[in-house]
């Protein structure tokens, strides 16, 4: 049994298209830079745990062993959504505390090229020359479009649509202001996928695409993968100083899924299960919000960056419109929040984002984050959630030395 | 008339068009779908239960992009129902713009026309419509 797990090694590749390379490339790539940053070697590891949404039924962990190391450890293919490379650093981090293991790796990636709109709803039938009622809801066509919308844009534009309901000061303008200052901070971030600026009037008058969400404030679709080495806290005081001193400890790692809720069948709950989540993380980690020196939350449109600085308790209650107001998330302000570019700039190969996020708050608390350093930070939280539904949080913590 | 049949099996065309959703017999949640045990208490026993055909807009969204062969712009909404139960749909019969809506405007539900078979039998759909107030 592991008292601690701590991250000795992390890399990811430049966010973007890769017509010219394949899956098992860019996660060979990843899991190499890993392990040469974490000065250990694939015979160190005695677990793989590997991430991957679209082509999850390939093998794909056992595919780029063969391009990395086949060691015989056991592998571990993981699919959960949007939290699918969260889950593969949780599997990793769970066999090193249960003992199994003193050292692992993680690993999450995607190739997503030009796939256009995802979640793709409804009946899913071809069409038929006789209507036939057919599935759980006796449906005769595809009721997308028809029966409103399950496409993400449409969701996720409710979900900050709910919010403002409820709560005063937030409105479009609110939601606009998110995707400005993400796009701003990728503008430092040279392996984001875009790195340019967009003013408040440009991201509010870009074509929309669900409103309240323009295009600017919907992440893209690209290729990329990321990787991380974890090590126990018994074996990393057998390694060398610099490992101990830029191993960064993982203070809370976190899983939820969708409690019952009453409005769960018709319309995704992004609130409940991250609600969950960053309470368990706060409590494991001994920590509140206010400790927290960066975050890099799942901002897969901006109205969801917005409902989370609320969800994750970032804000006061009901305040997360005064909060982007105030420029707080800002990289300059009192929480800064996705100062990678988050999902809206950085991109979101769905199956690595959990693991880009653990790499991004472990290369802040080490100091080597280049332009887009947050001085001094020594506390950040990674925080992704998948429709369908699975929240990952792991809360990072610099080494006390 | 031609023949109708309803796009989904929760709605209901006999008499004045409304939705009915199974109804857990232990803890009164709402399904739509057909149920293999209750996602709120786990108990196993459904009933019918009608709902209201009036109700409030909880959220909505104004798709522009959508999947080919659906017509844009159109608006996604999820309606709380009057006496329980909330639904997804989309609100018609009023212009697609954001200053048309506003969050608890009351709407009800309406009927159309989805689409028509090689028979000439219609599947009607649903939506709702804003109510003069």
């Amino acid at each position: 049994m592991a008292e601690s797990v701590w991250v000795l090694g992390a890399s990811m590749t430049k966010i973007q298209r890769y017509p010219d390379k394949d899956l098992v490339d860019l996660g060979a790539e990843a899991a190499r830079a890993a392990l040469v940053d974490g000065g250990v070697t694939i015979q160190d590891m005695g677990v793989l745990g590997c991430g991957n949404m679209f082509q999850g039924m390939a093998g794909i962990g056992q595919q780029i062993q063969q391009q990395i190391g086949q060691t015989g450890i056991p592998v571990y293919n993981v699919i959960n959504a949007c939290a699918t490379g969260a889950t593969a650093v949780r599997t990793v981090y769970l066999t090193i505390m249960a003992g199994e293991a003193d050292m692992g790796l993680a690993i999450g990636l995607e190739q997503m090229g030009k796939m256009g709109l995802l979640g793709v709803g409804g009946g899913g039938k071809s069409d038929k020359n006789v209507y036939e009622p057919s599935g759980r809801y006796g449906s005769v066509i595809p009721v997308e479009g028809i029966l409103g919308t399950t496409l993400m844009p449409g969701v996720f534009g409710q979900a900050g649509q709910e919010y403002a309901y409820e709560h005063d000061g937030v409105g479009f303008e609110q939601f606009a202001k998110v995707a400005e200052k993400n796009h701003a901070h990728s503008s430092l971030n040279p392996l984001a996928q875009y790195q340019k600026k967009f003013s408040l009037e440009e991201v509010m008058n870009a074509r929309m695409i669900a409103y309240p969400n323009t295009l600017p404030m919907c992440c893209p679709t690209g290729d990329g993968a990321a990787a991380v080495v974890l090590v126990s806290d018994t074996k990393l005081k057998t390694l060398s100083i610099e490992q101990q001193q830029r191993a960064v400890k993982i203070g809370a790692s976190v899983l939820t899924s969708d409690p019952w809720a009453e409005r769960g069948q018709i319309q995704p709950d992004i609130n409940t299960l991250t609600r969950n989540a960053a309470k368990q993380a706060y409590e494991k980690a001994g920590i509140g919000p206010s400790d927290l020196d960066l975050v890099e939350l799942h901002d897969c449109f901006a109205t969801a960056e917005l409902v989370h600085y609320d969800n994750l308790g970032l804000c006061e209650p009901g305040g997360a419109g005064a909060f982007i107001d105030s420029g707080a998330p800002w990289r300059d302000g009192s929480t800064p929040v996705n100062v990678s570019g988050g999902l809206l700039s950085k991109g979101h190969p769905i199956g690595m984002t959990g693991v880009a996020g653990v790499f991004e708050i472990t290369t802040q608390l080490r100091g080597e984050a280049g332009d887009r350093q947050i001085e001094g930070a020594k506390v950040g939280m990674t925080h992704v959630i998948g429709l369908g539904s699975s929240c990952g949080i792991h809360i990072l913590e610099k080494a006390a030395a | 008339m031609a023949k109708q049949i309803p796009m989904v099996d929760y709605l209901v065309l006999d008499g004045d068009p409304h939705l009915t959703a199974n109804e857990c017999k232990e803890c009164g949640a709402l399904y739509y779908d057909r149920r293999n045990g209750c996602a709120h208490c786990g108990g196993a026993d459904f009933g019918r239960r009608d709902l209201a055909t009036t109700g409030v807009v909880r959220s909505f969204a104004i798709i522009h992009q959508a999947s080919p062969g659906v017509t844009v712009p159109y608006v996604s909404s999820v309606v709380d129902l009057d006496g329980g139960g909330s639904v997804k749909a989309n609100v018609l019969n009023v212009a697609p713009e954001p200053d048309n809506f506003s969050l608890g405007m009351k709407v009800k539900l309406t009927t159309f026309v989805a689409g028509t078979d090689d028979d000439g039998t219609e599947a009607i759909a649903f939506g709702f419509e804003p109510v003069a107030s």
